[in-house]
């Protein structure tokens, strides 16, 4: 893939992964109404938004974690029914889910291959998996002491490096990430970055969920911005200033943040550093 | 004392940077290049970490031995007969019926599940074994399979209920529990009870075949060797793979510690009868669900579901078939321990698979070390809990003691194991151990 940063992202027609009006319900809730989103192989896209704005949902339902109540996925060209997160899998859709999913009581080697298990005729090869865990590990910086240590007894942002590097497993075609850096230090944060940059080489599409506009302009292509479960809009990231995405997010473009952001834009001219 | 602190780090080798991994020189195993982890080799080191892993609430069979220990001192002081080869080899003999029930417990308890009614499933495929057998003309190996069956159908039918309408596994089995022992009343109609022929193979197995002589010292042979090469394979495997891997001498002391303790065990029971061949397919079944267990996808998948379901379910594991596998295999085995335990009384009645049976199974799981909460276990807590209740009721027996005694000492001993399950879950969760 040749995808450069300063292109316009491939036009809907590439895309590996599209969404068409996507309906979720939950009880009174009406957690996501006509929601679309595309992306393209070697594409970024961010997808932003307030707490409670239905971009978990959206993950999940990608995820088959849940069953939409209506809409199309379509998935490399073919529309497709995901009837469960194995299935996903199958399809070559994977996904760091913002609770990270994790096992506590099994060891971080049997958390990276959980359910992708290696071995022959259902008997485990260990060794196999714990050089290849140590392999991925190492290409996120991960710091973990030992993968023969329950998961219980790493800290929140080993965890979520963890439940990272699981997500590398296998041969994904789209990479989705729900909040990845949440929990991480300075150097891990670079490094998910530095991933995302390298997913997007090798042709992957990613779907960002982050609530830090800082690491969405680094890395993303696009910007989709939910709000109460709606598409509110969507950028171009290049054509994009912090202002304009907070006041999309919050569906105001007079509020506290943006008039700071603006005031400090016009006082130093510098970027949105504070956002 | 006051201590010099270094600002350089003492030992920089072992720090994992860049050149570390790629020159030749210091070839340091992949899993132990953070400088962070404490190092544990040779025999000193290996003590080390057990005694961390103890305090930090990773206590495994730890209770259990000690509690045996304790219950072998306490009756031989009282009755040195208690530990004659006669009455080792009757505590083998009679543990292993029920040992057979509580490894399906014990798999159940790994989901964080429950099967209040291993007792009356075992009760009942004994009834429909013996009345094929007795009344119906069936030949011994169709009415053992068709006993076999009754189990396993029960499982899945466990199972789906549990998995397609969502009852509660407790709620089912209770159900169960009821249920299929009025089933066995009909099974076993008005007589209500049903005399095995004490000829029949499966009563001679169960009662008085024994591995004697050179072919018991053989089978240990065997065991030790099959043991010290699986462990020689791994280390080949990890160190070609540039992963740490556990000296040579471990193996030597470890092979030698298992072959040494298990001719003993085999020389001391050879003094009386010997090794029953029920305690052997006992001891066999508990090493192969170890395995199935430890080293296979299915095993994992089982840890995965007892620790995080939602997380098993969101890697794309197919809970249902996790579940289904494991109802349908405590069945089998409730009904595999019915089986046999009819066979060493040579009949089955009414009572067949009782409270006794039913509570005994249970608690021999939990105090084996599973714990209730799913999860965390291994299938030997089933040897260690059976052969720990088995001991108390022997004992008991040996030093003239009432029944209702037995009760309430294993009451006792069930609320203990318990309750350091539940004290060592909190030590682990403030150690890091999950
Ligand atoms: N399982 C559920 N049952 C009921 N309501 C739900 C469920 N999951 C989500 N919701 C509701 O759907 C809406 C969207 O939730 P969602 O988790 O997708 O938000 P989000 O955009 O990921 O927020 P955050 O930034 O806080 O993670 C919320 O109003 C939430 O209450
Ligand atoms: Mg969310």
């Amino acid at each position: 893939m040749t995808a450069t940063t300063t292109e316009r992202p491939a036009p809907a027609g590439t895309a590996v992964l599209s969404l068409e009006g996507i309906n979720k319900r939950f009880g009174a809730v009406q957690a996501l109404t006509d929601v679309s989103l595309d992306v393209a192989p070697g594409e970024v896209v961010a997808l932003v938004g307030d707490n409670g704005a239905g971009k978990s949902t959206l993950i999940k339902i990608i995820s088959g974690v849940y069953q939409p109540d209506g809409g199309t996925i379509t998935f490399a060209g073919r529309v497709v029914h995901v009837g469960g997160p194995s299935e996903a899998q199958a399809l070559g859709i994977s996904t760091v889910f913002q609770d990270l999913a994790l096992c506590d009581n099994l060891d971080v080697v049997a958390n990276l291959f959980l359910g992708q298990e290696k071995g022959t005729a259902g008997w485990l090869d260990e060794v196999t998996m714990e050089k290849e865990s140590w392999r991925l590990l190492r290409t996120l910086s991960a710091k973990i002491p030992s993968v023969r240590i329950p998961i219980a007894s790493l800290s929140g942002g080993q965890r979520q490096t963890v439940a990272i590097a699981r997500s590398l497993v296998g041969a994904p075609k789209v990479v989705m990430l729900d909040e990845p850096t949440a929990a991480l230090g300075v150097a891990q944060t670079a490094e998910v970055l530095n991933l995302i940059e390298r997913l997007r080489e090798t042709g992957l599409g990613v779907i960002l969920v982050s609530h830090n506009m800082a690491d969405v302009q680094a890395v993303a292509d696009r910007i989709i911005v939910l709000r109460l479960g709606r598409n509110a809009a969507e950028f171009n990231v290049d054509e994009t200033t912090t202002e304009q995405l907070v006041a999309a997010i919050t569906g105001a473009s007079d509020n506290v943040v943006a008039d700071r952001i603006r005031r400090n834009q016009a006082a130093h001219h510098a970027g949105a550093h504070d956002a | 004392m006051p201590e010099a602190t270094p600002t350089t780090p003492k030992n920089p080798t072992t720090a994992p940077t860049v050149q570390d991994e790629m020159s030749p020189a210091v070839p340091i195993p992949a899993d132990l290049s953070d400088e962070r982890l404490v190092h544990a080799r040779g025999v000193r080191g290996a003590l080390d970490s057990f005694t961390r892993k103890v305090r930090g609430g990773d206590l495994g069979s730890l209770p259990v031995i000690i509690g045996l220990i304790v219950i072998s001192l306490v009756f031989y002081a009282q009755e040195p007969t208690f530990l004659s080869s006669r009455t080792l080899v009757n505590i083998t003999l009679f543990a292993a019926p029920i040992g057979i029930i509580a490894i399906g417990v014990v798999l159940v308890l790994l989901l964080g599940e429950i099967d209040l009614s291993v007792g009356s499933v075992s009760g009942l495929a004994a009834s429909v074994m013996a009345v094929m057998v007795v009344y119906e003309g069936y030949s011994l190996f169709v009415s053992i399979l068709a006993g076999a069956l009754t189990g396993l159908a029960i499982g899945v039918l466990y199972a789906v209920l549990f998995t397609k309408v969502g009852v509660p596994s407790f709620v089912i089995t209770l159900a169960g529990l009821l249920g299929f022992l009025g089933l066995q009343l009909v099974v076993l109609g008005k007589n209500g009870t049903v005399n095995l022929p004490p000829d029949s193979r499966l009563v001679e197995f169960a009662r008085s075949s024994f591995v004697t002589g050179v072919a018991s010292y053989v089978l240990v042979l065997v065991v030790a060797v099959g043991y010290g090469a699986a462990l020689l394979w791994s280390i080949r495997r990890r160190t070609a793979a540039g992963l740490s891997a556990p000296s040579l001498v471990s193996v030597a002391v470890r092979t030698g510690l298992l072959a040494g303790g298990l001719l003993y065990l085999t020389y001391y029971l050879n003094i009386d009868r010997g090794l029953g061949y029920l305690p052997l397919l006992f001891v066999a079944l508990v090493v192969l669900m170890d395995l199935l267990l430890r080293k296979t996808t299915w095993g994992r998948h089982v840890f995965a579901v007892g620790g995080n379901v939602e997380a098993a379910r969101r890697s794309g594991i197919r809970v249902t078939r996790v579940y289904l596998s494991v109802f349908a295999l405590t069945g089998l085995f409730a009904a595999i321990g019915g089986l046999l335990a009819a066979a060493q009384l040579t009949s089955v009645s009414q009572a067949s698979g009782g409270t006794d049976t039913n509570l005994t199974a249970i608690a021999a799981a939990v105090i084996g070390g599973t714990s209730l909460f799913g999860g965390r276990g291994t299938a030997y807590a089933a040897l260690l809990g059976i052969i720990v209740l088995q001991s108390i009721q022997t004992g008991l027996n040996v030093i003239g003691v009432d029944s209702s005694v037995r009760y309430m000492v294993t009451g006792a001993v069930l609320l203990l194991a318990v309750s350091i399950d539940s004290v060592s879950r909190r030590a682990r969760s403030s150690s890091g151990r999950g």
